[in-house]
């Protein structure tokens, strides 16, 4: 008889605020074996695999672990339980040694002291290290170590926990050549122990070649399941895009003028972005697509002068900018939106009224003395809540935080059409907005670019962007991968140039 | 990282640089000033603050901070005297005066850590309170108290001061258990963050309630050497020990920000540096409306080093996109 599968996932399903993220999803991962998991932005990995590391918990459906029946309630019980999750995002402290970081939790002791057996955590360490194939010692601090390094005693650190399960959720992102080769040497040895694994994409030649079997996700859905021989990297692709959904876009009338509002030449900013170059013309509408990670919102941030620029020339109507900051950028015209709302884009605590006249207050004030002329003041948020077609039931003296996620985005809108801005950079404008409030966002953003304003529309769903947008532009890993005209707009095409081309293949 | 993980590095050895150079100042210009019989007066003199600060130390480390560890001292002492005059034995009112400080500290980590009200509130609430409430039981007349509290103070052991012996006692094991134990490196993680420190399996609530609680002991034992040195509780017993605490510590390389410090040699080295300067202007019959420029002068500095070197770090954990190919 078989031993039992390391993971077995059967009926799975978990819903946010009502929206569904996974339906029905069942898969096994035997001990020894290598699960691919691949799928667009959003298509549910990372809830999927938040489920087994116990950082949520799911609405229906069982887990079982080695036979047993696996409900964390918490990550460290996951890890407990033998479930490692290496996160894109590494969890180690910088301010503490890789032994330290290992043993955190469980330090071997001297006798029934609370001191540290420190020699006896040195060896242990350093046998651990061997056992991944880094050359450092035990006690080296982890801020001097690079990402890859870090992966590697993260893995480490899930070796000391006899983890039978790891999660390795897009490990290769920030890698070098070397470090990935390393990465996939140590994987190999991983398996030979029987440890099972679930590697999480978005370079399909390094999925191919690891894994034993592949899992697709789409809507939080399996669509298509199987042995690893069974894809081809033109298959994958296909089922990751699937059919379009059938979505609703207001009609566009009016098309862009050539005159240009925005250039962009050759921007580089290292390690983030590499060589970007684009024009925005008034009246357009220019949507900015990609993976997570592609570095769109890092673009976003240095066009804004949030974040430093290496080389290159940002041109706004025909004036370069040079070092500029946020606040002089907003007086020749630019708004920025960003793709945190809550935390960036709003003052949550504070009123409606308050955060609508947050940037352009000044507008609202009289001489000699630039107090605040409340009429003005009352009257530009009157017309601000018409413009955005805000609610009508929220009272202006009532904090944001009480509003739905589409109401707060729309007095983040109106906060920035008070300013009258001529390019407008919104960073993912719908996430977290229900479809009806999508709508009507949709409509606003037309009629601002039928205004004449230039719009840098940054979103990870390839629907919005094929709806709204004259053109598309494609980036990956820090760079433009491509810039195509409605004409050439398609979900395959724009998928193929979003995923980062294979490096390092060694 | 590399480059700025060494520039840190730098950085963190400038207290120490400064030590040696207010030495030298101090020393070339009074030559008294590095006598042996000096040196341990200077050690005696910041031994108060010194064992304040070590509890304050901790609570740094989290990224917390404790505004109450003056009013422990006051609230203690005032008990401790109370008793004393009372006919109460030495240990009974010592141990009670701890029993004081523990008992505060144990309030700060409740509102800390179960109601979640933020620490500065929560602290600066019970300075107030715990000033108010020793004022009440003294009248606000200061109570001189029995020889026995000022022998204390002169008492030696081993040949050395009876302070200095317990500043050395405190700081070595209050090092030991930050360096050496779970729950030491554990205060590490949380301060550095919260959240990844809970989802790692550590129990962050038990970690901060700790630090007050020690914070808490730590002024009652400082309040005990200030008492043996004064042999008297003033309405001011204690007043500004918050901002002594807390400036030897940053002086001493602790963060504001939490995750980086010790208390050995950091902390020790920040009360005694400070000291060093006050002992050295005396010395040097040095104008005493002076003293608090130029002490805030060294703190400020500190203070910036500390901005400077987060900030840097900051800059090097920022995302990368992309690897360039230099890497």
């Amino acid at each position: 008889m078989n031993a039992p599968c390391a993971l077995e996932f059967s009926g799975l399903a978990k819903s946010f605020s009502g929206v569904r993220v996974l339906t029905e999803v069942s898969l096994t991962v035997p001990a020894g074996h290598t699960l691919g998991l691949v799928g667009e932005n959003g298509a549910g990995k990372s809830t999927l695999m938040n489920l087994v590391a116990g950082n949520l918990r799911p609405d229906a459906g069982e887990m079982r672990l080695n036979g047993v029946p696996h409900a964390p309630a918490s990550s460290a019980a996951a890890a407990h339980a033998g479930v490692a999750f290496i996160h894109q995002e590494l969890n180690l402290f910088p301010n503490l040694s890789i032994a330290e970081n290992i043993f955190l939790t469980a330090f071997p002791r001297l006798g029934g002291t609370p001191v540290i057996d420190r020699s006896r955590v040195h060896a242990r360490t350093a046998a651990l290290l061997t056992e991944v194939g880094l050359a450092l010692a035990p006690d080296t601090p982890v801020e001097r170590l690079s990402t890859g390094q870090c992966q590697l005693v993260e893995i480490a650190k899930a070796l000391s926990q006899d983890a039978r399960l790891i999660i390795l959720d897009e490990p290769t992102t920030s890698l070098g050549a070397h470090e990935t080769a390393t990465l996939f040497a140590l994987m190999a040895r991983l398996k030979e122990r029987g440890i099972a694994m679930i590697y999480i994409s978005h370079v399909l030649a390094d999925v191919l070649r690891l894994c034993d079997d592949l899992v697709v996700l789409r809507d939080g859905a399996v669509v298509g399941q199987g042995s690893c021989n069974e894809f081809t990297h033109e298959r994958l692709v296909s089922l990751m895009v699937g059919r379009s959904l059938t979505q609703f876009f207001p009609e566009r009338k009016n098309r862009p003028a050539v005159e240009p509002v925005l250039e962009v030449c050759n921007l580089s900013e290292p390690n983030i972005v590499h060589d970007i170059s684009f024009t925005l013309r008034r009246g357009e509408i220019l949507g900015v697509a990609g993976l997570m990670g592609a570095g769109r919102s890092e673009l976003a941030r240095i066009l804004f002068g949030l974040d430093p620029y290496a080389a290159g020339k940002i041109i706004m109507e025909g004036e370069s900018l040079g070092r500029i900051t946020p606040k002089q950028l907003i007086g020749r015209g630019l708004a920025f939106l960003t793709e945190n709302r809550r935390a960036e884009g709003l003052c949550l605590e504070a009123s409606i009224a308050d955060n609508i006249t947050l940037v352009a207050l000044r507008d609202q004030t009289r001489t000699p003395f630039r107090l605040l002329d409340f009429n003005r003041w009352r009257e530009a948020i009157a017309t601000m809540r018409r413009a955005v077609r805000l609610t009508a039931r929220a009272d202006d003296a009532q904090p944001v935080r009480t509003l739905s996620g589409g109401n707060q985005q729309k007095v983040v809108l109106a906060k920035w059409l008070l300013a009258k801005p001529r390019v407008l950079i919104l960073d993912e404008p719908t996430r977290g907005v229900d479809v009806g409030a999508k709508f009507e966002l949709y409509q606003l953003i037309f009629e601002l670019a039928d205004r004449g304003a230039g719009i840098l529309l940054i979103s990870s769903e390839i629907e919005e962007l094929l709806g709204l947008c004259d053109r598309i532009l494609v980036m990956s890993r820090g760079e433009l991968r491509a810039d195509l005209p409605r004409a050439e707009f398609d979900r395959e095409k724009i998928l193929q140039a979003a995923l980062p081309v294979e490096e390092g293949n060694a | 990282m590399k480059t700025s993980w060494w520039l840190e590095r730098g950085l963190r050895q400038a207290p120490l640089v400064l030590f040696i150079l207010i030495l030298a100042i101090f020393g070339a210009l009074a030559p008294k000033f590095i006598g042996v019989a000096n040196l341990v007066n200077i050690g005696v003199q910041a031994a108060p603050a010194g064992i304040v600060a070590i509890g304050m130390t901790f609570v740094l480390l989290t990224a917390g901070v404790d505004l109450s560890v003056g009013a422990i001292m006051f609230v203690g002492a005032a008990v401790a005297g109370k008793m004393a005059l009372n006919g109460a034995p030495l240990w009974l009112a010592l141990t009670a005066m701890v029993g004081v400080g523990a008992g505060f500290g144990v309030v700060n980590a409740l509102f800390i850590t179960r109601l979640r009200v933020a620490a500065f509130i929560v602290t600066l609430a019970l300075l107030f309170v715990g000033r108010g409430f020793a004022l009440w039981l003294t009248q606000t007349r200061a109570m001189n108290l029995p020889d026995a509290f000022l022998q204390l103070g002169s008492a030696r052991m081993a040949g050395m001061p009876l302070p200095l012996v317990l500043f050395g006692l405190v700081a070595l094991l209050a090092q030991g258990v930050l360096g050496r134990t779970p729950f030491g490196r554990q205060v590490l993680a949380v301060g550095h963050n919260r959240e990844s420190a809970s989802q790692a399996g550590i129990n962050t609530t038990y970690v901060l309630g700790a630090v007050y609680l020690l914070s808490g002991v730590c002024a009652a034992l400082g309040g005990i050497l200030a008492l043996g040195q004064l042999g008297a509780v003033t309405p001011k017993f204690g007043e500004n020990y918050e901002f002594k605490a807390i400036a030897a510590a940053v002086l001493g390389g602790t963060s504001l920000f939490g995750g980086r410090g010790a208390v050995l040699p950091g902390t020790v080295l920040g009360a005694l540096l400070i000291q060093s300067v006050e002992n050295g202007l005396v010395l040097l019959n040095a104008d005493p409306y002076l003293y608090p420029l130029i002490t805030s002068g060294i703190i400020f500095s500190a203070v910036l080093l500390d901005s400077v070197r987060s900030f840097l770090l900051e800059r090097a954990c920022r995302r990368k996109i992309r690897m360039e190919a230099a890497d």
